[in-house]
């Protein structure tokens, strides 16, 4: 009789909420209460995203007439649909093509672009990843802009003969033939979202950033979202570009209105520091942020933060300068830390920095195995983890 | 060139490549690869194509394409109407009154599952779930007329296959609750199931990938039963969607299975959807059922709303992949997608709530069979009320049971991976143990088996 009556509890609450992502108490992932570090992550204040006009306005890298320009509070998402939109808007080479984009795409990315630019130029595609990107290629080797979308970075692998073997060698094998097929935007939802199991939570980027050919980027909010999406479009050399899926809803700012770019080959100083360069991208920079705060205020020091944004090829200046001023530095990333972006950016600091520095560069990173569903939040790098690395990195 | 040099010093010695433990079937395959190469030598008159890439082919003075469109298209096999009404009385069945009373039961207890559990998922209790709404009479009916030998490869809208070979209601919910005692030890997303009892491949998130699995799984049959004569056949019977069918992996597994002669079953459920993608934007020929024949792979378009129907066309499906030796089957069972993608999706984002009103009310699975068992007078109001408070209250007895049992132990996060721990996972798992160690009250860890001890333990799998 109890169940009975449960069952009835089950039903009454759902028959007035509409089948969508609203979900109410998540007990399957629910925070831990007594938790200091691991609770702090705060889209709605982190310093991260401009929550007013204002400060979206004072970024230096925005061009002069964009920073006299209005604004709007959008989140990922949206930004991703008005870059495209603007794309479509102003350069008639453009197409924009996956699966299930037609309607708006899983992730609402391409959200009434079809009714606004017809099928001919947004439309969905037969359910092979090969199929559509080898196809990007085409038509960018034709002279057309395309992004395509994979729907999760998980399913890029059919792709993966296209990409790594067509898409990153055409130019090369072209030679003075001139021919290439820059213009090729590959979008992808990318990272953790707490509860994706093995096959819609990996982030393949160090699989592509072993490629020269391919540009790799992978932006932290909806300004950066926009403009290098852009910015992608229009470059003349192939754009692996990973969204972090979990920052769609929750990362929320104030974007320019009007189209923009922002540099692809550009590290960007989140916050400067003297103690230590703590150096990542996309989602980790929020937990980064929040670990930095802490450590700050426990510890009394002072930590530097760096978005790579385009993880190949990286902006290695930056870097280097702020390790050579620092003499510490971790590098964070959700994926596995085995051959991941950290080696490559360790090995770079090592080679580049050798002298200057004071601790080994620490990589807080995936562990060297499969992101089990009930394991997720152990596995992917969390507050705690990154505050411990700063803590035993500054007593080395 | 020195393929050809290669290939042409074949010949002479074919016969090696029948070797005893062939069965006379491959002869055929062995007479045509000889055929190709003598053909070269034909007369100039004949009025057959002397290409190595198409034997069969006459000549034609016609100029003329082959149109699709133009075609009729393949009919749909079903036995009785909507109305539970056999259509031919005077043919077998294939099933038994008392059968098909368990086949209605076990699809009344999957769909009373599905509705619980999608509403638990509302209500933030588990992550994710997908129902078969709709699709019932396709998974429940084909597995009931395979052999519980048989080898299954799924997609994730499957399980009335693992309910009707008989996984039970707890280790359902074990693994929807991602608990220690799921098989999958609370790695996977719901509905991604595996039993090695049921010889059911654990389901993998990414489509496709499972049908040239199926094919070398029949391939690894067959050779085994070379071994084994007195044994009874067993094949091997892959499950997805006909979105899934338009992957490159699709093409692949159908193509090496003909090559390979596979005693395989690819079962298409054609729901009409790819997630918001309709079949006009999934493929322009007709269906899937019509991709066999570029294979040479004899086919079947099924009616998935009869379950006669389905049952009786994988039995028959089952009987030819294995005669002479072995070949594959292609399935294709029509059927509406009543649900929502999954708990992920919104779907009247894309579809009318009309028209999966009218698909619902009009022909699904289960009212089909209902009317048919309510004809023989097998069934009525008052069973179907006692049934399904019945199930109802056996779900729930396990749902509770499931969600309150512990997590897998953390080691699990780095078991089977390899078979064994690498020095660099060890390093890895003593790392996090003395994270969690050091900062108690960042983890809840006493809700998995074992809490930090299992990272301390004498690392073994
Ligand atoms: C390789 C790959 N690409 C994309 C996806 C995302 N995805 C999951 S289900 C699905 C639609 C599958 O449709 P279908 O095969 O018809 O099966 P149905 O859901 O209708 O049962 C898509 C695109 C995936 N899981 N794997
Ligand atoms: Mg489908």
């Amino acid at each position: 009789m109890r169940a009975l009556s449960r069952l009835l509890r089950l039903r009454n609450t759902s028959s007035t909420s509409r089948p969508s992502r609203c979900r109410h108490i998540r007990q399957y992932s629910s925070a831990v209460a007594t938790a200091r570090l691991n609770n702090s992550v705060d889209y709605s204040t982190t310093p991260l995203l401009n929550h007013t006009s204002q400060q979206c306005l004072s970024n230096p890298e925005l061009p002069e007439h964009i920073r006299k320009s209005k604004t709007k509070r959008i989140n990922l998402f949206q930004s991703v649909n008005e870059a495209m939109r603007e794309a479509l808007m102003t350069d008639e080479r453009v197409l924009v093509f996956g699966e299930d984009v037609q309607f708006g795409g899983v992730f609402r990315c391409s959200l009434n672009l079809a009714e606004d630019f017809g099928t001919e130029r947004v439309f969905n595609t037969p359910l092979s990843e090969q199929g559509l990107v080898g196809f990007a290629i085409g038509a960018a080797s034709e002279g057309m802009r395309p992004i395509a979308e994979i729907q999760f970075a998980d399913y890029v692998y059919p792709a993966f003969d296209q990409l790594i073997n067509e898409c990153s060698k055409v130019r090369y094998r072209a030679g003075s033939t001139g021919m290439h097929c820059g213009g090729v935007v590959v979008r992808m939802p990318t990272g953790g979202v707490g509860h994706g199991a093995l096959y819609h939570s990996q982030s393949p980027e160090s699989l592509f950033t072993h490629v020269p050919g391919l540009r790799v980027v992978i932006p932290r909010s909806p300004v950066q979202a926009k403009g290098l999406l852009l910015a992608a479009v229009a470059c003349n050399d192939p754009v692996i570009f990973m969204e972090p899926k979990i920052l769609y809803r929750a990362a929320v700012e104030q974007v320019p209105v009007d189209g923009y770019t922002l540099p692809l080959d550009k590290a960007e100083i989140l916050k400067s520091g003297s103690d230590l360069t703590i150096i990542s991208y996309g989602t980790p920079l929020y937990t980064c942020n929040a670990a930095i705060e802490a450590a700050e205020k426990d510890l009394g020091c002072s930590v530097e933060l760096i978005d790579l944004r385009t993880i190949y090829p990286w902006d290695r200046e930056t870097v280097l300068k702020s390790v050579k001023k620092t003499g510490r530095a971790i590098v964070v990333h959700e994926s596995m830390t085995n051959a991941g972006v950290g080696a490559e950016v360790a090995a770079t600091i090592q080679e580049g920095a050798f002298l200057s520095l004071e601790a080994p560069v620490k990589r807080v990173a995936g562990w060297a195995c499969h992101t089990g569903l009930i394991f997720e939040k152990f596995i992917i790098p969390d507050v705690t983890r990154v505050y411990d690395a700063i803590k035993k990195t500054l007593d080395y | 060139m020195s393929l050809r040099y290669g290939a042409r010093s074949i010949r002479p010695r074919r016969n090696l490549y029948a070797p005893a433990c062939f069965n006379p079937s491959q002869a055929p395959s062995i007479a045509r690869s000889w055929q190709r190469w003598s053909s070269v030598a034909e007369s100039p008159a004949s009025e057959r194509v002397l290409f190595p890439g198409a034997l069969k082919s006459k000549f034609t003075n016609d100029l003329a394409f082959i149109r699709p469109a133009e075609l009729e298209a393949i009919p749909t096999y079903r036995v009785m109407n909507q109305d539970g009404v056999v259509i031919d009385e005077t043919r077998d069945l294939g099933t038994t009154d008392e059968e098909a009373l368990t086949l209605y039961r076990k699809m009344i207890c999957l769909s009373v599952m599905d509705l619980i559990m999608f509403e638990a998922q509302r209500q933030g209790r588990l992550s994710f779930y997908m129902v078969s709404t709709g699709e019932e009479g396709i998974t429940i009916g084909s597995s009931s007329a395979l052999d519980p030998s048989d080898v299954v490869f799924a997609q994730y809208r499957e399980a009335g296959v693992l309910m009707e070979r008989g996984f039970t209601l707890d280790q359902f919910m074990n693994q929807f609750f991602s608990n220690c005692k799921d098989f999958g030890k609370g790695r996977n997303m719901p509905v991604h199931f595996g039993s090695r009892e049921l010889n059911v491949h654990t389901i993998s998130s990414t489509l496709a990938t499972q049908i040239p699995h199926s094919s070398g799984a029949a391939y690894a049959l067959k050779m085994q039963a070379k071994l084994n004569p007195d044994l009874p056949g067993r094949i091997a019977c892959c499950y997805f969607g006909e979105g899934a069918a338009s992957e490159g992996d699709f093409h692949g597994a159908l193509n090496i299975a003909a090559t390979r002669a596979c005693p395989v079953i690819f079962l298409c459920r054609n729901n009409g959807f790819a997630i918001s993608t309709p079949t006009s934007d999934q493929y322009r020929g007709d269906g899937v059922a019509s991709r066999g024949a570029g294979y040479g792979i004899d086919t079947i378009r099924v009616d998935g709303n009869d379950i006669f129907a389905v049952r009786q066309a994988i039995k028959e499906a089952r009987r030819e992949a294995l005669a002479d030796g072995g070949k594959p089957i292609l399935v294709e069972a029509m059927a509406y997608r009543i649900g929502h993608h999954s708990t992920s999706d919104d779907s009247f984002a894309y579809r009318q709530k009309v028209e999966v009103e009218d698909w619902k009310r009009r022909d699904n699975p289960i009212t089909r069979l209902r009317k048919w068992l309510e004809g023989r007078g097998l069934w009525d109001e008052a069973k179907e009320k006692e049934l399904r408070s019945k199930v109802r209250k056996e779900i729930l007895v396990a749902f509770d049971k499931a969600e309150k049992e512990k997590k897998p132990a953390l080691k699990h996060a780095f078991s089977d991976v390899w078979e064994n721990f690498t020095e660099e996972q060890k390093s890895q798992m003593e790392e996090l143990r003395s994270v969690l160690e050091r900062y108690p009250e960042e983890y809840d860890i006493e809700q998995y088996e074992g809490g930090l001890d299992s990272l301390k333990e004498d690392l073994k799998q």
